[in-house]
């Protein structure tokens, strides 16, 4: 693969008093990877993201993130990455031009440069009559582009998407991963949580979680043939139910 | 610093936007403030009363004059005979009835007492009691003046009443400080615990933390308009009791403001540990209408005086801060009196803003981990 890794994990071991969450995890991905996070409820998938976008420590383990210490460096991490997660993340009371300020600002981004994604971003969305309508007024397919957009507003190293397209319909679908393509290629890694095996079909590389455990790792082909199975709906269940 | 402005704006998006808080945050207070000033006013005005005269001499007739003339009461009935009071109670425009005895002027020139008697309607004891109060006021200023002018011998000495700081029995004196403790308790804690709690139910709130914003810029953040706003509050209730009701403030106006500001900050910090420990913003509200409003009210000296309680409502009353804030806002406001007889209450809600603000912080990085 890539040379370049921008997230590097080993021994990874997260412990909530005596449940083990995550149990000594290893993997790296690498720069402008789509990487697959597939997990049954409960598999520990969040845990290892929340400690990956620095709001919680590792027990222990190396955890490195964009270059930074997940221990020590949680405030690097934080200016390096991209987040949306499985509720809708943006502000729905706000327009979408105050939610794209608003969150530009927090990433430290400049008023030109704001103003600039601003009008590239609509554009791209083909979105222009939406820049002052308020959130909630928008479709969900809509909503979930835009919320993605504005993850990766400030051009983070890493994006990591927490079951995006929960509940969008298929074509709408289909545009996000597109859009997700399109980002990768420019070189922005993403690291996605998903319950839609189709979906794990587009990604470089999948690892399945199972109680706390990695236990398959590799790109989809490889798996498939592994475990001799036609999907990796099939090379999942196999794994997540022996 | 920008960063954090930018939040701060949105954040006054959010209530500029939402009728219902805006609503919530001035209307209520101006509607309070006008309802516990007129409506609940325990003032009397034009009480029904009805004389029995058995006596029918010149100076029962000046008593008559001069308590109808005192504006508190309205003459509804002249009676000839006892038979006839329960009839008139039962009319219902007659809260009480003053009765001369035989030959009062004549008992009261010649012996120098005379009685009379004030029979009142106790189904409304409060106004009984006001009505039986103000009578007898009345009645002393009478024969202290009946003393001076026709007889120069001592008659009954009888106890004189006067109200400090509040000559005229006026309620909302005694309201105004009340709403104002009730009203920025209830707001800032409602307001700040709701607003923390609907990001973390919306999911934003993840985004946020995962955002470069230090968690304590989060907080200031969304504290910061309502600490602004529960401030521009308190101009208005105050600008408003004294246009309305002719309220002044007695001590420093500066003084008074701090004290405010303290409290304020005192609820807002309470508001926060309410959304650390609140899961939405159901549990939110009702953790703040029901622990806080319903205390303030019933507990904090706001309508009750403390001193009446028994002893366990005082302990549980000494845990809630409306009630230092109520000593302190009542003493600045009506008695005037400086920093130098708050001073240990103030320390109170010190220590009360900084033991809030410490649980908030434990509980915010419990719920991290």
């Amino acid at each position: 693969m890539m040379g370049n890794k921008v997230i590097t994990v080993r021994n990874l071991v997260k412990k909530f008093g005596s449940f083990v969450a995550n149990d000594n995890l290893n993997f790296e991905v690498s720069a402008g990877e789509i990487f697959g996070f597939l997990g049954a409820n409960g598999a520990g998938k969040t845990t290892t993201i929340r400690i990956l976008s620095g709001l919680s420590k590792p027990t222990s383990g190396e955890v490195k993130v964009a270059g930074f210490d997940a221990y020590r460096q949680t405030e690097n991490i934080k200016k390096n990455i991209g987040y949306m997660c499985q509720k809708f993340s943006l502000y729905e009371d706000l327009t979408v031009k105050e939610n794209i300020v608003l969150f530009g600002g927090i990433y430290g981004m400049s008023k030109s440069l704001i103003r600039e994604r601003l009008v590239e971003l609509l554009a791209n969305l083909r979105f222009q009559e939406y820049e002052n309508r308020i959130i909630s007024d928008l479709p969900l397919g809509l909503r979930q582009k835009l919320a993605f957009s504005v993850a990766v507003l400030h051009e983070p190293r890493i994006v990591f998407l927490d079951e995006p397209t929960g509940g969008v319909d298929p074509i709408t679908r289909r545009q996000f991963w597109e859009m997700i393509y399109e980002k990768a290629a420019s070189g922005i890694t993403v690291f996605v949580t998903t319950h839609y095996m189709d979906e794990a079909e587009y990604c470089d590389r999948i690892s399945i979680m199972s109680e706390g455990k990695i236990v398959a790792l590799d790109s989809p082909e490889k798996l498939k043939k592994q475990y001799n199975a036609p999907t990796v709906e099939e090379v999942f269940i196999k794994i997540a139910r022996p | 610093m920008k960063r954090f402005l930018g939040f701060v704006k949105k954040e006054f998006l959010h209530i500029f936007r939402d009728y219902r808080t805006l609503f919530i945050l001035f209307g209520i207070p101006a509607a309070q403030i006008l309802i516990f000033g007129y409506a609940v006013s325990t003032d009397i005005k034009n009480a029904g009363v009805a004389i029995l005269d058995l006596s029918h001499d010149e100076v029962t007739q000046k008593l008559t004059d001069k308590i109808f003339s005192s504006g508190f009461f309205k003459k509804t009935e002249t009676l000839l005979n006892y038979n006839n009071i329960d009839k008139v109670f039962k009319k219902g425009k007659t809260k009480a009835v003053i009765v001369f005895e035989d030959d009062f002027g004549k008992k009261l020139i010649s012996e120098g007492k005379a009685s009379l008697n004030i029979i009142a309607d106790g189904s409304e004891p409060n106004t009984a009691t006001l009505i039986t109060n103000y009578t007898t006021a009345i009645m002393n200023d009478f024969t202290n003046e009946f003393a001076g002018s026709v007889l120069n011998n001592s008659i009954r000495i009888s106890p004189e009443l006067k109200m400090l700081y509040n000559p005229n029995l006026k309620s909302h004196f005694m309201f105004v400080p009340g709403v104002v403790t009730l009203i920025l308790i209830l707001i800032c804690a409602l307001m700040t615990s709701v607003t923390i709690t609907r990001e973390k139910e919306f999911g934003t709130m993840e985004v946020l933390l995962v955002s470069p914003l230090r968690p304590i810029q989060i907080i200031l953040g969304k504290v910061t308009p309502y600490f602004i706003l529960s401030f521009i509050n308190v101009l208005l209730i105050l600008g408003l009791s004294w246009l309305v009701f002719g309220l002044p403030v007695k001590g420093s106006i500066t003084l008074l403001l701090a004290e405010c500001m303290l409290y304020i900050l005192m609820s807002l910090t309470l508001g926060i540990l309410i959304s650390t420990v609140s899961k939405n913003m159901q549990q939110a509200i009702f953790i703040s209408l029901i622990g806080l409003m319903l205390p303030t009210i019933l507990l904090s000296g706001f309508i009750f005086p403390i001193e009446n309680m028994p002893k366990i409502y005082d302990y549980v009353s000494s845990i809630m801060p409306p009630r230092y804030f109520i000593v302190i806002i009542k003493n600045i406001m009506i008695k005037g009196t400086g920093l130098m007889y708050i001073w240990k209450e103030t320390l109170i809600l010190i220590i009360m803003t900084l033991v809030f603000i410490g649980l908030s912080v434990r509980k915010f990085k419990i719920r991290l981990e």
